[in-house]
């Protein structure tokens, strides 16, 4: 495939699935079937992305053949093309679950295309080199889960939709207005370029102020201490196939943001803003997962740990090793198919007690095992119990602040993860050990639903479980692809050729 | 809205609207103008009408339903941005021609004439959407 091609399809295919969608608004099975196959092309496209990058290091395309500084640059580097290939993976993952969940009112309402111009924000998020078109495709994204979010119209939707806009308007406006700071500053707003203003800028406090702007907006997008509590108010409300892609995919596009920034633009003063980025993880480590040990509910208690993950993620950028940066990307990996399956299942188990309640449900050991099986590899993923993903995810992290001799960290990464054990026990004593409460008559039982709505709960969870398990067997080669892009990562000139040289080539227009 | 004024204003009104939303979507290439301004005239000429007479009425003008004109207008929009592909050259590159017909002479047309379509009625679409639900509700 041609290159060109390949970084534009991954957010031409959503927007062409949505326009489709559009046009058969008044069709239902259109609607499902049509939804479904634009996520299995979107996956198809960035397989063959992540191929492409995978052989030639960074993909550059200058949209509308407008030189580089100038006009909007995609760049595909490994990261990118990494976090495109998780959200291809989630976004099929979730529209066939979505087919047994979402009740046909909410399809009848748009439920498809929104999904599908979410997906277009968050993979244009991930692909562009471009400041102002980065804040673009938030917005893109922001306006699809705002309407997805209280899609259905339920109380306790709305309830959780207010936080939820405020808080992330709030970020928009000090994202708007930290690009126009950082314009006024160096005159540009293309990221390879901004790069190289930002190193020889003359006054240094400057370039922190904007640095923590920067921090500000995207860590209440990924949801870091002290900005996260719109998370948890907002996530459990929404029906599960809609909660399980936010939590795959929204807050990681802030913690992509922030890697981002922090290894490209805001590199100068690393004894100041990486160590301020440290505190930060480690404060929302911790915060997190005392904030998950308080709930009682399951997709409370996975909202918390979202919280508590990004953590994780944010530890090993601050860090700003080779080997603590490859952490945190296999970490991004880890989790994105973890947490989505995690809410896959929670939902599942809702779904047979009609409510998310621990104490409402239980006994789901005997009644269901195999979902027993799936809750109880995901969730000891989560805990990163070895083998599987988590334990390599960790493991790298903690090796990356050893090395550092950063050893705070390192032990409030360790006690956390004995939390998350300890919190994930909590759900499975309370919904699959314990016997079923009196008033189980409620417990729908997956037998009793007609084989393809049991297909389409199971199938995605299966495919879930199965990479998760799959990564922790081979987690060499994950290693290998992590490293490599944790080193094109600190490697910025690398970058700045890339998407600079291809634009003075291009230059000449007819 | 009950007022006779008013009512006999649209009618010469609404043409003329119409004829100015085309006039500014034309101009748009290298003034101030475009598909979206065109897009919102439109709306607002069609807008008009609705209130005057009913949304029922406004949809028979009309034809084409709100959500097929801004379906119709993304696709217009994406196709003139990948059109370019078949070229070899990025997305979204502007493709020029220039064609000579009898009446207007020598014509310099291309892509971005199409993304402004699409935009246009994009704009009418989701202008419409808006007034005909509020007028239905």
């Amino acid at each position: 495939m041609n290159a060109q091609v390949a970084v534009v399809l991954p957010i031409v295919l959503p927007l062409a699935t949505m326009t489709v969608l559009l046009l058969t608004w008044k069709s239902i099975v259109a609607q499902k079937v049509i939804g479904v196959v634009g996520s299995t092309l979107l996956l198809m496209s960035a397989t063959a992305l992540l191929w492409l990058v995978a052989r030639h290091n960074i993909l550059v395309l200058q949209v509308g053949s407008w030189p580089a500084p100038f006009g909007i640059t995609l760049v595909a580097d490994r990261l990118s093309s990494i976090m495109v290939m998780l959200a291809g993976l989630m976004a099929f993952a979730v529209s066939v679950y979505s087919l047994a969940t979402i009740d046909d009112r909410r399809v009848a309402f748009g439920f498809h295309p929104l999904v599908q111009l979410l997906l277009m924000g968050v993979c244009g998020a991930f692909l562009t080199g471009d400041l102002f078109n980065l804040y673009v495709w938030f917005e893109v994204m922001l306006i699809a889960s705002f309407v997805l979010l209280t899609l259905g119209g339920e109380r306790g939707q709305l309830e959780g939709a207010i936080k939820y806009v405020a808080l992330n308007l709030i970020s928009s406006a000090v994202f708007l207005a930290a690009i126009g700071v950082i314009y006024a500053a160096t005159g540009t707003l293309n990221m390879a370029d901004l790069a190289l203003k930002l190193r020889s800028f003359p006054d240094q406090n400057v370039v922190s102020v904007l640095a923590m702007l920067f921090l500000i907006a995207f860590g209440t997008k990924a949801a870091v201490f002290p900005l996260f509590f719109w998370l948890p108010a907002s996530y459990h409300t929404p029906p599960v196939a809609v909660s399980a892609i936010f939590a795959g995919l929204l807050t990681k596009v802030g913690v992509y943001s922030l890697m981002r920034a922090f290894t490209l633009l805001f590199v100068t003063e690393l004894e100041f803003t990486h160590n301020l980025l440290l505190l930060i993880a480690g404060l929302t480590m911790v915060t997190g997962v005392l904030g998950a040990m308080a709930q009682s509910e399951i997709r409370r208690i996975l909202s918390f740990h979202i919280v508590s993950q990004i953590g994780y993620m944010l530890m090993g950028l601050a860090l700003f090793t080779p080997l603590a940066l490859a952490g945190s990307v296999f970490y991004i990996i880890h989790h994105i198919v973890v947490k989505t399956n995690l809410f896959l299942i929670g939902g599942m188990i809702e779904q047979r007690f009609g409510t998310g309640l621990l104490a409402k449900s239980g006994g789901l050991y005997r009644s269901a095992p195999v979902l027993a099986t799936l809750f109880f590899l995901a969730a000891m993923s989560l805990a990163g119990v070895p083998p599987l993903s988590g334990f390599f995810a960790k493991m790298t992290l903690i090796r990356g602040g050893l090395e550092a001799e950063r050893y705070a960290i390192v032990v409030a990464a360790l006690v956390v993860s004995l939390l998350t054990l300890f919190s994930m026990t909590k759900i499975w004593t309370e919904a699959f050990w314990k016997p079923a409460p009196v008033d189980a008559a409620t417990d729908v039982r997956l037998g009793d639903q007609s084989w393809t709505d049991r297909f389409f709960l199971c199938g995605p969870t299966i495919l879930l479980t199965t990479i998760t398990v799959g990564i922790g067997v081979m987690a060499g080669p994950v290693m290998d692809a992590a490293l490599a892009a944790s080193e094109q990562l600190l490697d910025q000139n690398a970058y700045i050729e890339a998407v600079l040289s291809v634009g003075s080539r291009e230059s000449t227009r007819p | 809205m009950d007022s006779v004024i008013l009512k006999t204003a649209v009618r010469f009104l609404l043409p003329l609207l119409l004829l100015a939303s085309i006039f500014l979507f034309l101009r748009g290439h290298n003034e101030p103008g475009g598909g979206f301004v065109g897009g919102l005239v439109a709306g607002g000429a069609i807008a008009l009408y609705a209130i005057t007479r009913s949304a029922a009425a406004a949809r028979q003008l009309v034809r084409a339903s709100p959500r097929l004109l801004i379906g119709s207008g993304l696709l217009l929009a994406l196709g003139s941005g990948l059109a370019p592909l078949f070229f070899g050259r990025p997305f979204l590159t502007a493709l020029w021609t220039t064609t000579t017909t009898a009446v207007l002479g020598e014509l310099h047309i291309g892509t971005p004439l199409l993304f402004d379509l699409g935009v246009y009625c994009v704009v009418t679409g989701v202008t419409l959407a808006f007034v005909f639900t509020l007028l239905e509700e």
